[in-house]
């Protein structure tokens, strides 16, 4: 059964200008970082949001359009519903250092996947990027779970100046051969990709495509011959090699393909 | 005992002329929006496969949720949302020709707001040479401007199957609605009006669910079509009627799980079996798995083809 299970907003933390975390009165049993939810405002719509704590659930939300800026309304104890988890979270690689890296509202299930490789005694780095420091997000969870921080700002304003994968290449993030965990804008995503079949290192990244059932019935989110909710949203670098969409086009509400942009 | 090797149980069907390698069916609006997924759905063992629904404009449907699982089966409203036939009609352009080694034919599903539309949408999906047209007329979730589903009067329904076989030459499947006082009285319709074949059932309904919490439905839109185990019972009988009305193939959907399944509505009379929200229950895997329960009851029975035991269920003689 997955209908939908209405709780209450139990807390709101404003992460940036546009970002917050939005815990919710209801805990996952389990599930993986990388997993998501299916988030819904009654009335209004339901979209995908990863799973930035499972207990107490709490979602890590940019306000980028109608729904995302309607939840951005709501304040604690308006009721919100949610079904989940759904998809193939990262896999934590045993051996080794982690490095994970981030963009934008990529930062929830980086979270979740902090913590996790923190309880397993992994050695951690993440690599946050964003346009500005204003706009950088969870920076002190991640410092609280005891993770190497790198910042990269678009503008310069704070940690490296560029590109965070720039930051992941020349800072020599990828010296130690740590397996990269990657969530963020797909651009920032095929770099990773690149970066890590050229430094031949183990990979993870997550994708994001248009949802509709969120579990592999309607054929909405497909990248290729994948679907991304249910065979992703985490896939493996060699999964995504040869995946001609990825990094190239994606599919609207009607399902139309366009090119990502 | 003559023992029968499971690969010699032929469980192969001609459906409108078309040849199926087994008689599995993806029913339309499940994973049928792509190429790459459909040809991935027939890799993994569909004997067939069907398009999402298709109309001559993109729609994007309705927002979210649009299909939940309610625990009896699926209801969806998804909005008959699909990107147009022009991309369909690439898709299905690019399907057929990576289906074309493996031996399954794709099903193009159409359906319009109009009886005329009917005509248009079929006379352009065709330019796909799609294997077989589905016509879609059992919609439940259509919204106020369509009135009345098409396949609710045997007046109408046969109007559009009429003017669906003026514009194509490919064989049309015309698909039924559970939702009428006598669904028989439809199927002689649309097949006196030239339906090669007919597909049965829609999803049932519209049913209501709602969040008893903030009282909104638990669809975006409100009502939606229910599907799965809970229609099961209902879609064997609708099949049973339609295959004692009519003398044409009978594609039958609705709430099939089980190679058990399939024997029950291939006992009833249907030549092909359509499998949607078993995709849900069991994975893309359904269809393979499907085709071993088959075989067993198949071998059980001493059965080398459908043939042997189609249209055989007993009548009660009360
Ligand atoms: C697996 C997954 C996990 C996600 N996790 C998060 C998260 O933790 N935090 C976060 O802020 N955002 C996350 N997103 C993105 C989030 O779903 C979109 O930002 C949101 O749907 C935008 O809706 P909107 O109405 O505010 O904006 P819109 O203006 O409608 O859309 C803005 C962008 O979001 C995309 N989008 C819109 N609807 C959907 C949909 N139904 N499914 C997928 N993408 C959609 C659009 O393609 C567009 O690129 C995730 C997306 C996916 C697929
Ligand atoms: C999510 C979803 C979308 C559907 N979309 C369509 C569609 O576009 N066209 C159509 O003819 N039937 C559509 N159907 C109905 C199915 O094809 C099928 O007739 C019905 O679900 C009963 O079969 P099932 O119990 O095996 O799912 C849809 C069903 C579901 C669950
Ligand atoms: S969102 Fe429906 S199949 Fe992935």
């Amino acid at each position: 059964m997955s209908l939908p299970e209405t709780v209450r907003i139990t807390e709101i933390r404003r992460e940036t200008r546009s970002i917050s975390t939005f815990v919710l009165d209801a805990e996952i049993a389990q599930s993986e970082p990388g997993q998501f939810i299916m988030l819904w405002l009654p009335g209004l719509d339901e979209k995908p949001m990863s799973i930035a704590c499972p207990s107490p659930l709490s979602v890590v939300v940019d306000r980028v359009g109608p729904f995302t800026m309607a939840l951005h309304e709501r304040r604690v104890g308006s009721l919100v519903g949610w079904r989940g988890p759904y998809g193939r979270g990262f896999r934590l690689a045993e051996e080794g250092p982690a490095l994970l890296v981030s963009g934008g509202c990529g930062v929830g299930p980086m979270v979740y996947l902090a913590a996790r490789a923190s309880e397993q005694g992994i050695p951690t780095t993440v690599a946050l990027g964003a346009r500005s420091t204003a706009a950088l997000p969870c920076a002190s969870e991640f410092q609280a779970l005891g993770a190497n921080l790198v910042l990269a700002t678009d503008d310069g304003s704070d940690g490296y100046h560029g590109y965070v994968t720039d930051a992941v290449r020349e800072l020599g993030l990828i010296d130690a051969r740590p397996t990269v965990y990657a969530c963020g804008p797909e651009p920032m995503l095929v770099a990773v990709h690149r970066l890590c079949l050229e430094a031949r290192i183990g990979g993870q990244i997550s994708v994001e495509r248009y949802m509709k059932c969120g579990f592999g019935i309607c054929g909405q989110c497909a990248l290729d011959g994948l679907l991304v909710c249910q065979d992703g949203p985490v896939f493996d670098v060699q999964e995504l090699d040869g995946v001609r969409d990825f990094g190239h086009a994606h599919r609207s509400a009607t399902g139309r393909r366009l090119p990502l942009r | 005992m003559g023992h029968v090797e499971h690969d010699k149980l032929d469980i192969s069907t001609t459906l409108c002329g078309a040849r199926l390698p087994n008689a599995t069916v993806i029913a339309s609006g499940i994973l049928g929006l792509t190429h790459e997924v459909m040809v991935r759905v027939a890799k993994a063992g569909a004997g067939a496969v069907t398009t999402k629904s298709c109309s001559l404009n993109p729609r994007p449907g309705y927002p979210n949720p649009v299909v939940l699982d309610w625990g009896g089966g699926l209801i969806n409203a998804v909005g008959l949302s699909n990107p147009g036939v022009e991309v369909m009609t690439e898709e299905i352009q690019a399907a057929k020709e990576l289906l074309a080694p493996l031996g399954v034919p794709i099903i193009a599903s159409i359906f319009a707001d109009t009886i005329y539309g009917f005509g248009n949408i079929a006379r352009f999906i065709s330019e796909a040479s799609p294997d077989l047209i589905e016509v879609n007329i059992s919609c439940p979730n259509i919204d106020h401007r369509y009135q009345h589903m098409f396949a609710a009067d045997p007046y109408v329904a046969g109007q559009v199957t009429r003017h669906v076989k003026r514009n194509t030459d490919i064989p049309i499947l015309v698909k039924l609605s559970p939702n009428v006082t006598s669904i028989a009285a439809i199927a002689e319709a649309v097949v006196e009006a030239g339906a090669d074949g007919i597909t049965a059932i829609n999803s049932l309904g519209p049913g209501l669910i709602l969040d008893i919490e903030t009282r909104h439905p638990v669809l975006a839109h409100g009502p939606g079509g229910v599907s799965g185990p809970a229609v099961r019972p209902i879609a064997v009988r609708c099949v049973q009627a339609i295959c004692r009305a009519v003398d044409v193939p009978v594609l039958a959907v609705g709430g099939v799980m089980s190679g058990r399944d399939v024997v029950e509505m291939i006992l009833v009379g249907a030549t092909a079996v359509g499998i949607g929200t078993g995709v849900h229950y069991r994975g893309i895997d359904v269809f393979r798995q499907v085709c071993r329960e088959l075989r067993d009851y198949m071998r059980r029975h001493e059965y080398r083809s459908l043939d042997d035991f189609r249209g055989t269920a007993a009548m009660p003689s009360l």
